[in-house]
């Protein structure tokens, strides 16, 4: 995406070391078909694609896995602790999953309720720490909560992930304070992860001043993922330029644009 | 030769030939570089998959990547 005119230089975002062009990551899941998901993340840009472990279908022996889709594109493959409700569970997908792909990078859910799927974040702390301990790059996805993110950047997380709003919910950003406030005092990047529903949400987002963001469902189940997954990438760039640019500030009262003198009598 | 054993993969009890895990990856027609697996709770890593051995009463998980957020 270029802009017709030379705009604010940005520094590329970096995450354990391994450093991105684009600010907005995309997950793979509920498409309608794989052949939209591929062409969707091509047009969302993103470099960070994330995947789940399941179960091999021992039915279906020509199943095949997202990589054989994937395969040929050039992006990162981040597998998350989806589906996991306890933190022994999440270390387990997260050691299957580091064999699956091909790095150390782990997203790691450990949900505490079925209804809102808000993360547990007790089980997250004790996982995240066991994880670090074995190497992992874990970007912890948790509640927009200061205490819990700083304990997660103690734990030495390569990055902590608050959500906008609850999983698959699109209702949005929800807290921009608390999630200004968290990355206001953490030092590693701090990712929105879930919860936007369309473009202004994720500009919204990243007018905090966020490292980036991660969505699936406002894509996926969009009436056309594909236009969307285009929206969002330039929604997430005009939102971070926006953050760069710094706002004007709000007023009360209105103030005119134009001169107030040389009014004809 | 190998002795046929009962096993549990991925939750399904299967009478299968047995032999090494790389041999009941062949056995299922799954791809040894597209998954990876769980024997008896421990990962054993693909390069030593034809070290392994499936004895009766083993527990099999075989996953891999899939659509996810």
């Amino acid at each position: 995406m270029t802009t017709a005119v030379e705009t604010i230089r940005d520094e590329p975002l970096t995450i354990g070391g391994r450093t991105f062009q684009s600010r907005l990551m995309v997950g793979t899941g509920k498409y309608p078909d794989m052949e939209t998901m591929v062409r969707a993340i091509e047009a969302s840009g993103a470099e960070v694609v994330t995947v789940a472990v399941r179960r091999v279908n021992l039915d279906r022996t020509k199943e095949s896995s997202v990589l054989h889709f994937l395969g040929s594109k050039n992006v990162f493959l981040l597998a998350n602790t989806a589906g996991c409700y306890t933190a022994e569970d999440a270390m387990r997908y997260a050691r299957l999953a580091r064999e699956a792909g091909f790095n150390d990078f782990v997203k790691l859910e450990v949900i505490g309720d079925e209804e809102t799927l808000l993360p547990d974040v007790q089980g997250l702390l004790e996982a995240a720490k066991v994880l670090v301990k074995e190497g992992f790059k874990v970007l912890a996805y948790t509640n927009e909560d200061l205490i819990t993110a700083l304990r997660l950047e103690d734990a030495g997380c390569a990055a902590v992930m608050p959500l906008a709003s609850p999983i698959g919910s699109g209702l949005g950003l929800l807290n921009p304070f608390s999630v200004r406030t968290i990355k206001r005092r953490l030092h590693v990047p701090v990712i929105v992860d879930a919860g936007v529903g369309t473009a202004s949400d994720a500009c919204l987002t990243m007018e905090q001043g966020v490292d980036g963001i991660l969505m699936n469902t406002a894509i996926a189940a969009a009436q056309d993922p594909v236009a969307m997954a285009h929206a969002m990438r330039l929604a997430t760039i005009a939102g971070r330029e926006a953050f760069l640019a710094g706002r004007m500030p709000r007023r009360e009262v209105a103030m005119p644009s134009s001169p107030t003198t040389g009014m004809l009598d | 030769m190998t002795q046929p054993v009962d096993v549990v993969i991925n939750g399904e009890r299967k009478h299968i030939r047995g032999g090494t895990l790389l041999d009941v990856l062949a056995e299922l027609q799954l791809d040894p570089r597209t998954v990876v697996v769980e024997h008896n709770r421990k990962i054993v890593r693909r390069p030593v998959l034809h070290e392994v051995s499936v004895s009766s009463g083993d527990t099999l998980e075989v996953v891999h990547l899939v659509g996810g957020g």
